[in-house]
């Protein structure tokens, strides 16, 4: 099936930048009601750029790779440049058709990054 | 073990991502047979009129024929009159109705409700929200390790202050079903009004309000072959002189004077304004259906097609099934998880074979959390299911561990 291509079910299985960071910056939790998925999202920035990355999260296959391959993404970015990060991006890294039931799932890890710098810039 | 039904059901020849529509959605909603949504075509093309309004033909055909449907339903769950039967426009609606036009009269500060652990969110949010704010206490009666209802449990809650018990009569997560005369016995033994949510029970099982001996009980048409948009809310006659009506405006009311009103004393007072005339007419024809059909072989064909299901899924050592152990206890609703799959990855293989299944907390998260799970994938079946479906559904199992390279 399309949508469970080898490389989600990689990151699925072996999330990269899984686990917590001690030197935080900051920690956000974020979940979707809806099926309880939960993500616990720690950077660690530095001159406004994401220095380190780390999360541990629960749920579905997409929802917990797409925030893998985020997290790979967003290492060594300008805080600046993440902000006008659209949900594009997302799906252009997932590479897969993400039907509406899904939509959620997909753009969990995105929303914990957003809801991250938000908090940072506080 | 086929009722041969599904040539009445025109949705089924649908086909899904190129294969045949499997749908084991029933616990959220059932198909619809031909018949009724002919009725409602026909409605809308040869009797639309509002009803207890005119002298005119055409509202004195919809009238009587919206009317009929009141009579049936009375049949249908053995009430001793039409005048128990008011309609709503689903389970929740009845339920949030006798909390607003009895409870708020009849239960005070001090006094307690329970409900069970097993209930689906429209049996436990309303008391919720009316114990906060009266000062009513809210009881849960806890479960066996058998997904059944502690019975000494509730024994133990039940006290002079019991004034409402609010239970299901099966569950829509783990099928457990919930011995509901025994229930009430034991509740009105302490002078407690009982409140049934028969949304799952009645479509599989028969219905009998006058064995039972509830005060209320509540259930959608949409679950039971019919409309979306019908619910039903049964009141013991006795009761319905001491309830406030539920909404205030039209056809509810007696006399209307520039600053006050008379309301109608009857069912009357709960159905306010225009109701759903259409979907209740078709709704009578869903229970035709059902009464035709009957629901001794109803409930029969859905506990062995289950009883296969659940035999067939328990094979898998990576499956875990969350129901009872007696299948005497089972509604036709298997809930369960697979190691190291989470049940919305499951659903969308399983839809990418055809079959619709649901994944999440099904409107019953207090229950899902007491199963340990964070969320579960749920087949439930009904009468146009076959053993084929079953046997779909278990290749699409097949290809949720091949996918994610589960070892069984
Ligand atoms: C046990 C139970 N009670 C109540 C409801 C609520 O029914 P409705 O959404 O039609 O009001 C449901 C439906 O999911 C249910 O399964």
């Amino acid at each position: 099936m399309d949508l469970y291509s080898e490389n989600i079910l990689d990151h699925y299985q072996n999330p990269h930048n899984s686990g917590e960071i001690t030197d935080r910056t900051i920690r956000v939790f974020e979940n979707n009601p809806l099926c309880g998925d939960t993500i616990q999202m720690d950077l660690k920035i530095k001159n406004d750029t994401i220095i380190d990355i780390a999360f541990i999260g629960s749920g579905c296959a997409i929802s917990q790779s797409s925030m893998s391959m985020l997290s790979d993404e967003i290492k060594g970015k300008k805080l600046s440049v993440l902000k006008k990060m659209k949900t594009d991006k997302v799906y252009k890294l997932l590479q897969v058709p993400i039907s509406l039931g899904r939509v959620k799932c997909a753009l969990l890890g995105y929303a914990t990054l957003q809801h991250a710098i938000k908090d940072f810039e506080k | 073990m086929s009722l041969n039904l599904q040539k009445d059901f025109p949705i089924l020849k649908r086909r899904v991502h190129g294969k045949k529509l499997v749908y084991l959605d029933n616990a959220a909603t059932s198909q619809k047979p031909k018949v009724v949504m002919d009725i409602l075509q026909k409605f809308y093309t040869t009797m639309n009129a509002n009803i207890h309004r005119g002298v005119h033909t055409l509202s004195e055909e919809s009238t009587a024929a919206y009317e009929a449907v009141r009579e049936k339903t009375a049949k249908f769950i053995g009430a001793k009159s039409a005048g128990e039967i008011v309609f709503t426009k689903n389970a929740t609606e009845s339920i949030n109705c006798v909390a607003v036009s009895w409870a708020k009269k009849n239960i005070k500060k001090g006094d307690e409700i329970i409900v069970s652990a097993l209930e689906h969110h429209a049996n436990l949010v309303p008391w919720q929200e009316f114990c906060r704010e009266t000062g009513a206490a809210l009881k849960i009666i806890p479960l066996t390790a058998d997904f059944l209802l502690d019975l000494e449990g509730f024994e133990k809650l039940l006290n002079l202050n019991t004034k409402l018990v609010c239970v299901t009569g099966m569950s829509n997560v783990t099928g457990s079903i919930v011995p509901l005369k025994q229930i009430t016995e034991m509740s009105r033994a302490v002078g407690a009004k009982v409140l049934i949510d028969a949304a799952q029970s009645i479509v599989h099982m028969a219905t009998n309000v006058s064995d039972i001996g509830c005060d209320f009980l509540v259930f959608s048409s949409h679950k039971m072959l019919g409309p979306m948009g019908v619910g039903v809310l049964y009141i013991k006659e006795s009761l319905i002189g001491q309830m406030s009506p539920y909404m205030y405006g039209g056809d509810m009311i007696e006399t209307v004077e520039q600053y006050s009103s008379k309301y109608k004393m009857d069912y009357a007072k709960f159905e306010a304004g225009t109701q759903n005339v259409a979907d209740v007419i078709a709704f009578g024809a869903a229970l035709d259906y059902l009464k035709k059909v009957g629901m001794n072989a109803i409930e029969k064909h859905d506990r062995e097609l289950f009883a296969y299901a659940k035999e067939k899924f328990g094979k898998f050592k990576t499956v875990k099934i969350f129901s009872p152990n007696n299948i005497k206890n089972c509604g036709p609703v298997l809930s369960f998880v697979v190691d190291g799959v989470h049940p919305h990855d499951i659903a969308s293989i399983f839809d990418s074979e055809g079959v619709a299944i649901r994944a999440g907390f099904h409107c019953a998260e207090p229950l899902v959390r007491r199963l340990g799970v964070s969320s579960t994938a749920r087949m439930s079946f009904y009468l146009y299911n076959t053993k084929a479906d079953v046997d779909t559904a278990v290749k699409a199992l097949q290809k949720v561990l091949k996918i994610f390279k589960v070892k069984n």
